[in-house]
């Protein structure tokens, strides 16, 4: 919470208001995942590393909403530097699901979607490496955008995996989505791989008519993984889209079933080299009266970082040394491509790509700790877009056994716009995303 | 047996850009630590890289100057490796795809004949800070003002055979990005240092011996120095049964010596890959072409030009050509004298250049300028004094800083070329030196020296030479 802060704006707010001077989102309150640095204020990553860790800056999404005239209410608890499904791996302790605190809310941006599906924010920022604003969302019953990647400055998120990485949005709806992503988007000359493409007005098209869209239906999507009940009510959603005018048709990704293991080679391999630089030395946690540089280097990372994130800058390193570089590194990168090949093959033929966002509804805190893999193949679903740079949504489309089920839209590249008013004419004919838990209805 | 050395080197050169390689922070030398060091220098979470694009265009000026192919596309990767002074953990640097490849430089042999000598690669990197051990005890110190400023490393193949070809070679490329104006190339502050790679094989051996790295040399004496150690100590640990190792070594300029750091077995994987946050350089033909037409005259362009303009030889012509100001200088004298452009030669290489190098100045810092030198040169074109007088008054210009028309006036040195005037002074000394006149005559050619010298004595080395030569022979022989 950044209480006096959020006071001195809403304030701010206010007289904006009262000057006549409000744009659409002022004195919008939100919350922020604490991946984005803010200026004066702890920016963790849910990391012992950076418990102590005051921002001298503000990241560029951070500074954007600002501008726009939101409030920021504080800071959202993730899994550690965004590494994990569940946001078990925080530092600071888990996020339970507000529709059973017995259950994960997904993660990583568990913080994120857990404080939209409670309604304590209307809004969080959030990002998405490999599912980790969709998975959440999904799992919390809310709507969550990853969009292309490019889209929005990474400026000032620390980084997890850069050439996946990814912010966006947790909102309630598509339409809050659409407002709030503009003032988030755009080129930024201090980040080279943020995109020179103008952003559009993405309320402006909300309504549109979906008469004559094409959807695709990802073949590799409907395996054997998917929870049966889950896919029946995304063959709901199906009913929904048709009545409103679309056409699906089936598509096939086949190299699809890849993206786990290909993602788990280029994602450590980003993260072991990102993470080098959290060494004790410039900020951060630093370990007890070290010996020497080795102990300061090695107690300091030793004792500052989880499980989790030492699994992954472990195989990370191994993938990318002398002699597996080849068979590891490289070989993902070729399969990187062919996954971004079928998706583009796919986006011949049709407008958006639908299918499941999890494979399953939330599980139960602490039931895949031990099982990294199994925990791993609950992004099966996102972890595709996120290769391909493509953007993604996830909106809620019904429950099984009380806890939401969400529904992916795949859209080509900047087609933000597109898929946004897709999953607003979807949410003007059903109301699962108005549904609130109901502790905190 | 003979052994033939076998040397390559790796020359860092940091590019003379205002900021630095990927952040906005000034490069300039000197500032107090860690004044110049901003968020993205100090790798702080969540900042990111910006390639600055006055590097990339330094890098292709050197490209275009060796001949060398420019990649349409270039790719920035990271060196991963942990070092207090590296903050990111990581130096961006450039790995599989560099921005130059296969250029080549010409040095000329101590016989002077040219020797091509191959350059493997040249690509972009950033520097990393430096560690301060000094007035710290039991501590270190880090100073991140050197943290990404630009690097150009240029690789060379194993072309090179003696210490002395790796020092014609370094001082080659050293003229050459002052030339481009892309590298201060001031040694004693580190902007341009290089490694050596030195090893040793029998004559007529086709295989390499294996070679030892040489880390940071930064004067050309050390160059030396360090590599003829090192060629010694190889032969004499071969010669005695033992085995070179791959290794890294230090060169101890105090002791004269390298030593090892560290072994292959010890050596970093650094674990390179494409850095995600940067995007490919893609260079277009046209920004290539335009970097082209701005290349200034190139040294060896120079030195043709000056062999065929001026009749210079190519010795002279090498000289006077080793740095961009001096060979202006140099055309500046010549332009001003109108004439004689091997005395404006000699003067500039000889005189001017010892007293540059006795008072520790650069050509631009000279007490003489050109318009000063050219004045002196014009006095001895046209009689005025003696090129012996003319050392004289060079250097009253030199302490004084006044011309040497105002010198040779205050002075009273102008050349005696008035034939009645020597003619008589000879009669003197023949007077004066009935003996030696006699035994000339009888034959003692030797003494016509000594003739000379009396003269000039007694005109205060103010007789015009030639004269005073025809002169008194004709007057000695009676």
């Amino acid at each position: 919470m950044t209480a006096e802060a959020a006071l001195a704006e809403a304030a701010a707010a206010d007289a904006a208001r009262a000057a006549g001077k409000a744009g659409a989102l002022t004195g919008v309150p939100l919350a922020h995942k604490d991946i984005f640095c803010t200026e004066g204020v702890l920016t963790t990553c849910g990391s012992k590393m950076l418990s102590n860790f005051v921002s001298p800056y503000d990241a560029t999404v951070v500074s954007g909403l600002r501008r726009s005239g939101t409030v920021m209410l504080g800071k959202l608890n993730m899994d550690e530097f965004a590494m994990g499904s569940s946001n078990e791996t925080s530092y600071f302790g888990p996020v339970r699901n507000p529709w059973n605190p017995a259950m994960v809310p997904g993660g990583s941006s568990g913080g994120s979607a857990a404080a939209v599906a409670a309604r304590i924010v209307p809004a969080a920022t959030a990002t998405d490496t490999g599912g980790s604003i969709r998975q959440p969302a999904a799992l919390c019953g809310v709507t969550g955008i990853k969009p292309t990647y490019g889209r929005v400055s990474r400026y000032g998120m620390i980084a997890f995996a850069s050439s996946l990485d990814q912010a966006g949005l947790i909102t309630v709806s598509a339409e809050d989505a659409a407002l709030l992503l503009g003032p988030m988007s755009g080129f930024d000359p201090k980040d080279s791989t943020s995109v020179e493409s103008p952003v559009p007005d993405y309320t402006r098209t909300l309504g549109d008519s979906l008469e004559g869209m094409t959807i695709g239906i990802v073949k590799e999507f409907f395996d054997k993984g998917l929870d049966a009940e889950c896919e029946s009510r995304i063959r709901d959603a199906m009913r929904v889209y048709e009545k409103l005018g679309a056409k699906f048709r089936e598509v096939s990704c086949p190299n699809l079933p890849l993206s786990v293991p290909t993602y788990y080679v280029v994602a450590p391999a980003e993260c072991s080299s990102n993470l080098a630089r959290f060494d004790g030395v410039r900020f951060g946690y630093r370990c007890e009266s070290p010996k020497n540089l080795t102990d300061l280097y090695m107690r300091s990372r030793g004792e500052g970082f989880g499980a989790e994130v030492k699994r992954r800058i472990m195989t990370g390193t191994y993938v990318l040394s002398a002699g597996y570089y080849d068979a590891y590194y490289l070989k993902a990168q070729r399969v990187r491509q062919l996954i971004s090949a079928d998706f583009a093959r796919a986006f011949g033929e049709v407008d958006l790509l639908l299918g499941p966002t999890s494979p399953t509804p939330a599980f139960a805190i602490g039931a895949k700790c031990d099982d990294p893999i199994t925990m791993y193949l609950n992004d099966i679903y996102t972890i595709g877009a996120n290769l391909a740079g493509l953007p993604g949504m996830s909106l809620p489309c019904g429950f099984v056994g009380g806890l939401p089920v969400g529904l992916q839209l795949i859209g080509p590249h900047f087609s933000e716009a597109r898929m946004l008013n897709a999953a607003h004419r979807y949410q003007l004919e059903t109301d699962w995303h108005l549904q609130v838990p109901a502790a905190f209805a | 047996m003979e052994w033939e050395t076998v040397i390559g080197l790796e020359i860092h050169a940091q590019l003379a850009t205002r900021s630095k390689i990927f952040s906005g922070s000034a490069t300039a030398y000197g500032a107090a630590p860690n004044t110049q060091a901003n968020l993205v220098d100090l790798g702080y979470p969540g900042v990111l890289p910006v390639l600055n694009a006055e590097a990339v265009r330094m890098a292709v000026r050197f490209g275009l100057s060796i001949g060398a192919r420019i990649a349409p596309r270039s790719v920035f990767a990271r060196k991963n490796y942990f070092y207090p002074d590296l903050p990111k953990g990581y130096q961006i640097s450039q790995y599989e795809l560099p921005i130059v490849a296969e250029g080549s430089i010409d040095i000329v042999l101590d016989d002077g004949t040219r020797k091509r000598v191959g350059i493997t690669r040249a690509h972009l990197e950033e520097d990393a800070g430096k560690s301060l051990h000094e007035g710290l005890p039991g501590h270190s110190g880090i100073d991140l003002n050197r943290a990404g400023t630009p690097l150009i490393e240029i690789v060379s193949e194993p072309d090179l055979r003696s210490a002395k070809e790796a020092v014609a070679y370094m001082k080659k490329i050293h003229t050459l990005v002052r030339y481009l104006e892309i590298c201060d190339g001031n040694m004693q502050e580190g902007s341009f240092r290089c490694d050596a790679n030195v090893s040793v094989r029998p004559k007529g051996q086709e295989k390499f011996g294996t070679r030892a790295e040489i880390k940071n040399l930064n004067s050309f004496r050390f160059v030396e120095k360090a590599i003829n150690y090192e060629i010694e100590r190889q032969i004499e640990l071969i010669e005695s049964g033992g085995k070179v190792v791959q290794e890294t070594r230090l060169y101890d300029p105090d002791k004269g010596e390298t030593r090892s750091m560290r072994s292959k077995e010890e050596a970093n994987d650094y674990r390179y890959f494409p850095d995600p946050d940067l995007l490919p350089v893609v260079l277009e033909d046209e920004l290539i072409e335009k970097v082209r037409a701005s290349l200034p005259e190139l040294p060896d362009e120079k030195a043709a030009r000056f062999v065929r303009d001026y009749g210079l030889p190519e010795y002279d012509a090498g000289v006077l050509t080793a740095s961009r100001e001096f060979g202006a200088y140099y055309e500046d004298v010549v332009a001003r004298v109108g004439s004689e452009p091997k005395l404006c030669a000699n003067w500039v290489m000889g005189d001017l250049a010892a007293f540059l190098n006795k008072d520790g100045l650069e050509i631009g810092e000279s007490k003489v300028d050109a318009t000063a030198l050219a004045g002196l040169v014009t006095r001895i074109v046209d009689n005025t004094i003696s090129g012996k007088i003319a050392k004289d008054v060079f250097e009253a210009m030199w302490a004084s800083g006044e011309s040497a028309d105002a010198i040779i006036e205050q002075k009273g040195l102008r050349q005696i070329t008035d034939t009645g005037a020597i003619e008589k002074a000879i009669d003197d000394v023949m007077a004066k030196n009935p003996g030696q006149l006699a035994d000339y005559r009888s034959g003692k050619d030797k003494l016509f020296g000594f003739f000379v010298g009396q003269v000039m004595k007694a005109t205060g080395g103010k007789a015009n030479p030639a004269q005073l030569n025809d002169l008194l022979k004709k007057k000695l022989a009676g």
